[in-house]
């Protein structure tokens, strides 16, 4: 075991497997994973709504577990995988389940926090929090939508994990 | 947010190390970071503890349960072994935040989490003055949020200096557990207990009369230090326990009052439990006086109401939070009942 301090840097490097592609990006240790996404990396499907955990507009899978990207140091990220809204549809250009079924559902107005919706709504099929609207509720609480459309999301949330399972 | 170097600790002993030159431990980073952003921190340097995956661990040893400090609440709340022996805590986590805050949060951090008092996380980093006065952020400036009518300030161990809460969920499981904290600093290791790891402004002030900054204080984890993890003893108690959290939402809220209890059964009397209430000090707040008044009793509303008002006749309201005496009474005597298996 090292009794020594470790070496302590301001600008790091960090190495990211995103969105299914290795890549490194240097950037200042200060830089949160939601910061890296969008002004680093161009990738602004993931949304920054209040940048202190409170809305979850921010949400990706980071080695496949829904996140906060806002309260994320990217650096903390080095060597892991992430995945954004950019990446859920197929290459093919066809829609994920989640995707396709808040079409169906309508399950949006202005928008804003639809990508993080939908990521945290992925996440949420995958752990199976889904088995009635009261559990997709709770489970999917932490993607706040200022238009309210929650019934309409909780019921795509439902589709999708009916579909996915089928 | 101010910048700051980074490096990612590979050993405890390296945070150790780290910590006894000024760094700020980073594990999730969901509190850390907003206290770099509000300026309630302000370091030059962060050592990240999120790559220790011995203290991730989850294991039942005898009739200890031990928990890792960088598990997360989402592993502790989705936990089986802590399901069956200490359910009161898998509610505790899995009402705590929001599913995407839960798989970063981690249960060491959760438990250093400081205040929600809006007056104390008001955004002023670097050389922005404070828009108020807070004791807690400014040495000295005095207090905004005593007169303020904030319904979420303390009825328990506040002073002048301050009348916040903590507002950790599972710190007031692990309270009603009698669970201990397991840390690591320059002088070695250490256990102190739940009970005693918050510190109320009352105990604050009693423990530390020279200190310069007393409403800063919160816990007694040294400058030094790191928390390793937490030991909970498995007895009948912790068996049967249970979490009720009141809120003004029904999810992703922080408690207006919470509670947890262990409770101990003969037959239809109660041998012995535990009861916590959260959100009503600035430490999970254990209401001794009623457990010991409830030892032998029978396990129905009117014998627990009896009891908890020995421990809630100490509480001393502020404006605007009197009615959190009532809902505290409420809370604690659903908690027992549902703990029991009974309603109230």
């Amino acid at each position: 075991m090292s009794k020594a301090t470790p070496t302590f840097a301001t600008h790091v490097t960090t190495h990211l497997q995103l969105n299914g592609k290795a890549m490194s990006v240097g950037h200042e240790a200060r830089v949160s994973l939601l910061d890296l996404l969008r002004e680093h990396l161009q990738l602004t499907g993931t949304k920054k709504g209040c940048n202190e955990g409170a809305c979850g507009a921010c949400t990706v899978l980071l080695d496949g577990e829904r996140v906060n990207a806002c309260m994320t140091l990217a650096a903390s990220c080095d060597g892991r995988q992430v995945r954004t809204v950019e990446a859920l549809a197929g290459q093919d250009g066809v829609l994920d389940a989640v995707q396709q079924a808040f079409i169906d559902h309508d399950a949006f107005q202005c928008g804003y926090c639809t990508p993080g919706q939908i990521v945290s709504a992925y996440a949420c099929v995958k752990e199976g929090h889904t088995r009635s609207p009261a559990e997709i509720a709770e489970w999917m609480s932490g993607n706040l939508c200022r238009c309210a459309a929650y019934p309409q999301i909780v019921a795509a949330v439902g589709q999708a994990a009916r579909t996915t399972k089928g | 947010m101010r910048d700051f170097a980074y490096a990612r600790a590979a050993s405890p002993d390296e945070v150790v190390a780290a910590r006894s030159a000024g760094a700020a431990i980073i594990a999730g980073g969901t509190e850390f970071l907003n206290w770099m952003r509000l300026g309630i921190a302000d370091v030059a340097k962060v050592i990240d503890i999120g790559r220790l995956d011995a203290l991730r661990d989850i294991v039942l040893d005898g009739t200890t349960l031990r928990i890792g400090a960088l598990a997360t609440l989402n592993q502790v709340g989705e936990s089986e072994v802590v399901a069956s022996s200490a359910p009161v805590l898998v509610e505790a986590c899995l009402k705590a935040a929001s599913a995407q805050l839960r798989n970063r949060a981690t249960l060491g951090g959760n438990i250093l989490q400081k205040t929600r008092c809006p007056y104390f996380r008001a955004e002023a980093p670097g050389v922005n003055p404070m828009p108020w006065p807070c004791n807690k952020r400014v040495a000295g400036s005095g207090c905004a949020a005593k007169e303020s009518g904030y319904a979420r300030l303390a009825l328990f161990g506040w002073t002048d200096t301050c009348v916040a809460t903590q507002p950790s969920d599972p710190a007031v499981a692990l309270a009603a557990l009698d669970a201990t904290v397991e840390v690591i600093g320059a002088g070695g290791r250490r256990i102190i207990a739940m009970n005693e790891f918050h510190l109320s402004q009352q105990d604050a002030a009693k423990q530390f009369p020279d200190h310069k900054d007393v409403a800063t204080l919160e816990n007694t984890l040294r400058p030094d230090e790191l928390i390793t993890g937490f030991r909970v003893p498995i007895d009948a108690a912790a068996k049967r326990s249970a979490y009720l959290k009141v809120r003004e939402r029904e999810s992703y809220e922080y408690a207006m009052v919470s509670a947890a209890a262990a409770l101990d059964l003969d037959g239809g009397r109660i041998r012995g439990v535990r009861i916590a209430l959260g959100s009503v000090a600035q430490k999970p707040w254990r209401l001794a006086e009623a457990e010991a008044a409830l030892r032998g009793q029978p396990l129905n509303g009117a014998a627990i109401d009896r009891a908890l008002d020995r421990s809630l006749s100490a509480a001393r309201a502020l404006p605007g939070n009197e009615f959190k005496i009532a809902l505290a009474r409420n809370v604690a005597r659903r908690v027992v009942l549902a703990a029991g298996g009974a309603h109230g």
